[in-house]
């Protein structure tokens, strides 16, 4: 069944491995719907997450491709449904229609957006959360006039507790492998 | 600085892998030294402006590291692999930046999908002229990142040591395949205080994951019930240097035991279990046997489509048991069952603990069955055709009869085939083919990388017309170094594999595929190169002799049937169990042509 499944792959810092990460998946064909990279929680190893749309069995194979990647330390991934994921978006409106019309403030009020920065020429309004809440308020931010609007991927977290902390010896993460890809074998490997 | 004293330093260039011996070295010197420290005796490269201080270097090492010379870049990383394959050792390859690097691609391609060992070093422009589309100046980090299992810049003359370190550790470790490094010319230049520590492990990276008992003990209990057990094998055994492990559990299990293309001489051809080769021009047992056996035992191979053929169709009544190295290659293609992970090194002898001793007489007497069917139908007519032209199978047959231990190398197309099909083994790396890839031009350069890893053996290169052009330049290399290569070109005047698709699958159109050839005779005596032509078949076993016999390297052109064909095969979209034994094809269906 194809669905969104996000990746959590985690590497090391070299230049480049970016490259090969998103050439596994743009080697079967596949777009990327979303991706960021961050370091992770622990110090000098970078977590990329990855969003596509593929089957199971496809992002099973692909995690080990990923993994297969020498700079790789693991790469897990999860069904949209497992994970908590959360976007950032921008607005700039021009400050003039912002103190000209009460309305913004109460789109802004009724969306839980804030002011993020204001000065005489521009406000730029934030708004965190899911990709429908930011696009429903730049569709009522349209009526005043948007003069520009960037929006970030979805950043996630899985929900079980099964990623324990990244070890300083990642390796064991590519010691164990399971033989069949089944549904609900997600996240591979547990300690 | 000048580094003629250190010719003769021991420090430096055996004893320096774990002592901490610090020199004030050139980037390009430390690049010289630690090959050296990694054992590397020959190199096989071409230079140019990027690579320059390199080969400076090199100049003073020249009696501890030897430089082949060849003529394209592309004989360089082929004759690497050659070297690699015969020697089981890294093979090296040296190129300048822009043209030089991207020269490399092929064979680095080749060598990351047949798993050969190599480190490549390219030279690269200035480290400050990076991005500023200077003269010769290539991502080739981004060009031959699909194709490396790592690569990596070098920007600073201090990084050498370690990188290169890393290099050899992550293209021998695990499975193995080519690494490349791009050195830039300040990082040639510069000074460093040099160094060398081996690298024996990294963080992010397990090449041999621990075999896990609880599986083998899983697939010896298969094992062990299966009533019709096939042990499929491939180039694992020959990487993982597990050759007797396999022999010991293949004989304890007595399955009948078949080969992909690349585990060929895994198994001397002669064992009274080998029941031939797997795949689209295999042996007509092996792959119609695949769909009645129950239980597949799939050793260090990774079920490549033209092993599988049809998917929906392969193997489905039986169980599967993978052993690999990679991960990423269990459930790749075929679900399998039981999935041991690990070196087979290790995993085989673990597995012969826990398996019963067996024989599979009226099993194997089924191969011996079809055997015959093949041998009447395909092999009797190939080694001893009625016609009056020679068959390429007879000339593989007549090498074996009058040297059965030469390493074979080939090229690709039907010559591969054919050699692949007839050619007998007697130890293991006695063929060195291209398999994933299927890279024209390759045997030449292979060959002669071949040779120079393995001087004591006899070095056959088998090698049709077409793919002689691609990289004929390399005679320059046996001639310069008076290498006792001997080359037999099977010319049928077609690019033959390619034309043999035409008559079966493309009603005979035969576009661009016959080839007006040159005097090959001709163009070995210009490079002074012994040589002979054989058209009829009273002269070729006397031909081969003296070509074996000859001192130095000879070539040998055998005019062969034009429109001859490789037959068994199976057609693309066909089963395992589908395999044509003769040229009648009409249920070719429409959907293969998507194959």
């Amino acid at each position: 069944m194809i669905k969104n499944y996000t990746f959590a792959i985690y590497s090391n810092d070299q230049a480049g491995i970016l490259n090969r990460i998103t050439a596994v998946f743009s080697r079967v064909d596949l777009n990327i719907d979303a991706l960021s990279v961050c370091e992770s929680e622990q110090t000098g190893i970078f977590r990329h997450s990855v969003q596509v749309c593929c089957d199971h069995q496809t992002a099973y194979r692909l995690s080990k491709q990923l993994e297969r990647q020498i700079e790789v330390i693991k790469a897990e991934f999860q069904p949209e449904d497992d994970m908590i994921q959360q976007e950032v978006a921008l607005y700039k409106i021009a400050s003039k229609s912002m103190l000209e019309q009460t309305l913004t403030e109460q789109i802004m009020h009724r969306h839980h957006a804030r002011v993020l920065s204001m000065n005489s020429e521009y406000t730029v309004i934030e708004k965190t959360g899911n990709r429908a809440e930011s696009q429903a308020l730049l569709e009522e931010l349209s009526t005043i006039g948007v003069l520009e609007f960037a929006r970030s991927g979805p950043v996630s977290i899985s929900k079980p507790m099964t990623i324990e902390s990244i070890q300083a010896d990642m390796s064991i993460f590519k010691q164990h492998a399971t033989c069949e890809p089944d549904e609900g074998l997600a996240v591979e490997y547990t300690f | 600085m000048k580094s003629t004293s250190m010719t003769s330093d021991p420090n430096i260039v055996n004893d320096s892998i774990n002592e901490k011996v610090l020199k004030t070295v050139t980037g390009s010197e430390s690049v010289i030294l630690s090959l050296l420290a990694e054992g590397v005796t020959q190199v096989f490269g071409y230079p140019g402006g990027a690579i320059m201080p390199t080969y400076d270097a090199l100049m003073d090492f020249e009696d501890q590291l030897k430089h082949i010379l060849v003529r394209h870049e592309q004989g360089a990383v082929h004759a690497a692999q050659g070297y690699a394959r015969a020697s089981g050792k890294v093979g090296v390859c040296i190129a300048t930046s822009g043209p030089g690097a991207t020269n490399l691609i092929t064979g680095i391609a080749d060598a990351y999908l047949d798993s050969t060992p190599l480190v490549c070093i390219t030279g690269q422009v200035f480290a400050h002229l990076l991005g500023t589309d200077a003269f010769q100046e290539i991502d080739i980090l981004d060009i031959s990142m699909p194709v490396t299992k790592w690569n990596y810049k070098v920007t600073k003359a201090s990084e050498i040591p370690a990188i290169l370190a890393k290099a050899f550790y992550i293209a021998r470790s695990g499975r193995p395949g080519p690494v490349l490094i791009d050195i830039t010319k300040n990082a040639q230049i510069d000074n460093l205080d040099f160094n060398y520590q081996v690298c024996r492990q990294l963080s992010s990276y397990e090449p041999n994951p621990r075999p896990n008992q609880l599986a083998l003990i899983q697939a010896a209990s298969l094992i062990n019930a299966a009533q019709k057990p096939l042990i499929i094998f491939g180039q694992g055994v020959i990487l993982g240097e597990a050759e007797q492990e396999f022999l010991a559990f293949a004989e304890r299990c007595g399955a009948p035991l078949a080969s992909t293309v690349l585990g060929l001489s895994a198994l001397p051809t002669d064992h009274p279990q080998y029941v031939g080769m797997l795949g689209m021009h295999g042996n007509y047992a092996p792959n119609t046997l695949t769909n009645e056996c129950d239980l597949l035992i799939a050793i260090g191979m990774r079920f490549d489509d033209r092993v599988t053929s049809n998917l929906a169709h392969y193997a489905k009544q039986a169980q599967v048991i993978h052993f690999d190295i990679d991960p990423s290659e269990i459930n790749k293609n075929v679900t399998v069952d039981v999935a041991v992970l690990g070196d087979v090194k290790q995993t085989l002898p673990e597995l012969i603990k826990h398996i019963k001793c067996n024989q599979h007489q009226s099993w194997l007497q089924q191969f011996q069955q079809l055997s015959a069917i093949e041998k009447n139908k395909i092999t009797d007519k190939d080694l001893h055709p009625k016609t009056d032209d020679i068959n390429m199978a007879e000339v593989v047959e007549c090498l074996n009869q009058q040297h059965d231990d030469a390493i074979i190398v080939t090229d690709v197309g039907q010559h591969q085939m054919v050699t692949c099909r007839y050619a007998k083994f007697k130890q293991s790396r006695s063929l060195i083919t291209s398999g994933g890839l299927g890279t024209m031009g390759f045997c030449l350069p292979a060959a002669i990388g071949a040779k120079f890893a393995r001087p004591d053996r006899a070095v056959v290169g088998i090698v049709g017309d077409g793919g002689i052009q691609m990289t004929v330049q390399e005679l320059g290399v046996i001639m310069q170094h008076q290498l006792p290569v001997k080359i037999i070109i099977l010319n049928n005047q077609y690019l033959g594999m390619v034309r043999q698709w035409q008559e079966l699958y493309f009603n005979k159109r035969y576009a661009s595929t016959e080839m007006s050839n040159p005097d090959f005779g001709l163009i070995a005596d210009g490079y002074g190169i012994s040589n002979a032509q054989v058209n009829t078949r009273d002269q070729l076993t006397q031909a081969i002799h003296t070509m074996m016999n000859h001192p130095g390297a000879y070539v040998l052109e055998v005019l062969v049937a034009q429109q001859d064909n490789v037959f068994p095969i199976i057609s693309p979209g066909a089963s395992v169990s589908d395999m044509c034994l003769e040229s009648n094809l009409t249920d070719y269906k429409e959907e293969s042509q998507n194959d």
